[in-house]
């Protein structure tokens, strides 16, 4: 049920190079983890799902501002920058 | 040939003072870029988002206010995408549990009232700004500033009910009233509402127009985009399913010509947010609603005796109808609303100034001033517009303008006076109309208008000279 377009489009949503021999091998990890997944099919499907691991709700902060991030640290990991701007490349073809 | 609109509307709800999930302040317009940020927005490891209640309070706010049915528990999703406004690789939004389904707005068209009925209305963060040096086609790189990326937004998602682009820009001027009367909203603020419109005329594929930034850029580009199809069906030409773009500087859609890849969002639940529970909101916001624009035009016909074409005006911005009240308070209401609605709005819109703009310019104290002149006799009415464009295009004081235009009508007794003395000093302009040289009238009058700096009425000087003239010939 995984085919090769299969893994390539997952790659291609990962932005991930991936070749031939790689998609063989992605190919039978896929097949596994949904052969895993299946299990799930097993249980009753009226058993609520677990949308969150933690029994907290309405965790809120107030409307307050703080004093944001220098902007020294903020571009400090940037590869590429200008005048106070991160650069990127372009995006439309 | 029968035309479909849908909109999807983004909100931002900037009236709050910090972001949806961070405590950056939201004041980010004309700042210098990625000054408003920090970890959680930058989506730097580790950082952990926390809702902010004011964002969630304004949400609901607007679901009741829009009529929709707020959903008891709301969750937040990661809807993946790849692009470099998203510093996560993902936006917060709400998938399957949003804030609200239905709901509807309540627009005038020219065939009457009509309900414009709601899918959704779903709370989500904005991404950041990009933008280029020259033009976005030449341009060998791009800009991006995350000022805005983690702004707090709304989508409220239209049914496709809206038959034409008018419909369209007035369902979306009613919903701005709405907001900024919730005073969750602010839309004189850049990018305070984006739109995308799909749009699909009988039989065609259903085209979707993206990120349309005013109310004129919606109207003009529905319009372009039927035309567009409309030429393509009488070619005989297929209406193809797509997404274009809106060249708001040209008026024309073009096709974004993506790779026709199915979008794949990959929506999950995000894990570092906990559900709310809209229970524990609701009943508080409820009782905070304000009074909104259909109620206060109701209240304004009643208490003041206003006509409904007066109250519909007023009521169109919250800003002109407490104005109004204010004015109201210390004179005819009816006098009141006919200056604010027939001048004051006439001169504002000439000048394409808002209405808040004009209220620093002339406040609702300076208008009553000026106004109990006018009903004094003080003031013509000619003068009192004078004074209003004054005060718009200069400022000052209202009694300086006043004094300094020479705008004060002179007392009838005063001229009066002027007139008589024209009569004395002038007795060879008498003698010449006793001798049945009329025009000799009009030196007399000319004398007062002198005098008073051509402030007296020539027509009632003309007439009160030779009333005088009659009496003592």
């Amino acid at each position: 049920m995984i085919d090769d377009d299969a893994v390539r489009h997952i790659a291609n949503l990962s932005k991930i190079e991936v070749d031939d021999d790689e998609i063989q091998e992605f190919k039978r990890d896929f097949e596994r983890i949904i052969e895993f997944f299946n299990r799930l099919d097993e249980i009753d499907p009226d058993v609520e799902p677990t949308y969150n691991v933690i029994p907290l709700k309405n965790v809120v902060r107030k409307d307050m501002p703080r004093k944001p991030l220098d902007r020294e640290k903020v571009l400090a990991n940037a590869k590429f920058r200008e005048e106070g701007y991160f650069k990127g490349p372009r995006v439309v073809e | 040939m029968d035309v479909v609109i849908g909109l999807e509307v983004h909100v931002q709800l900037n009236r709050l003072k910090t972001k949806l999930f961070c405590s950056c302040p939201l004041d980010y317009h004309g700042r210098e870029p990625n000054t408003h940020v920090c970890p959680v927005c930058l989506g730097l490891p580790g950082a952990m988002p926390v809702i902010n209640r004011e964002a969630v309070r304004s949400a609901i706010k607007v679901a009741l206010a829009l009529n929709a049915e707020i959903n008891p528990v709301m969750r937040f999703d990661r809807k993946n995408y790849f692009y470099p406004d998203l510093p996560k690789g993902f936006q917060i939004s709400q998938y399957d549990m949003p804030l609200a389904w239905g709901g509807y707005v309540t627009i005038e068209t020219e065939s009457g009232e009509k309900r414009v009925t709601l899918k959704r209305i779903h709370m989500e963060e904005d991404p950041g700004k990009l933008s280029y040096k020259g033009s976005i086609t030449t341009a060998k790189y791009s800009l991006i500033d995350y000022n805005r990326s983690g702004a707090p937004l709304l989508e409220i998602v239209t049914e496709p009910v809206l038959r034409s682009p008018k419909e369209a820009r007035t369902f979306l001027n009613t919903l701005r009233i709405i907001l900024e009367y919730l005073d969750v909203f602010d839309g004189d603020l850049e990018g305070a509402m984006r739109v995308d419109a799909n749009i699909s005329i009988a039989g065609g594929g259903r085209v979707e127009i993206k990120n349309i930034s005013s109310f004129k850029g919606v109207e003009r580009a529905l319009a372009y985009e039927i035309t567009r199809q409309k030429n393509l069906m009488r070619r005989g030409r297929k209406i193809e399913r797509e997404t274009r773009h809106f060249d708001e500087a040209n008026s024309i859609t073009v096709s974004l010509r993506s790779k026709e890849e199915e979008q794949d969002y990959r929506y999950f639940p995000e894990p570092d947010l906990v559900p709310i529970y809209t229970s524990e909101f609701v009943d508080d916001v409820k009782d905070a609603l304000p009074e909104m624009p259909w109620e206060k035009r109701e209240r304004l016909i009643k208490q003041y005796s206003l006509s409904l074409e007066k109250a519909k005006i007023l009521v169109l911005d919250p800003k002109m109808a407490d104005y109004f009240e204010r004015v109201a308070k210390e004179i005819d209401p009816r006098v009141a609303a006919s200056w604010i609605v027939d001048v004051l709005r006439g001169e504002l819109n000439y000048r394409d100034m808002s209405f808040s703009e004009g209220e620093r310019r002339l406040n609702s104290d300076e208008l009553v001033e000026l106004l109990t002149y006018f009903l004094k006799g003080r003031i013509t009415e000619k003068g009192v517009v004078e004074v209003i464009r004054t005060k718009l295009d200069h400022g000052g004081s209202v009694e300086e303008i006043i004094q300094s235009k020479g705008l004060f009508s002179i007392p009838q007794d005063e001229i009066d006076r002027l007139c008589r003395e024209a009569i004395e000093k002038n007795p060879k302009a008498v003698e010449d109309y006793r001798a049945g040289k009329k025009q000799a009238a009009n030196f007399l009058v000319g004398y007062v208008m002198k005098m008073t700096e051509g402030r007296a009425d020539p027509g009632e000087t003309a007439r009160k000279i030779r009333e005088i003239l009659e009496e003592i010939s």
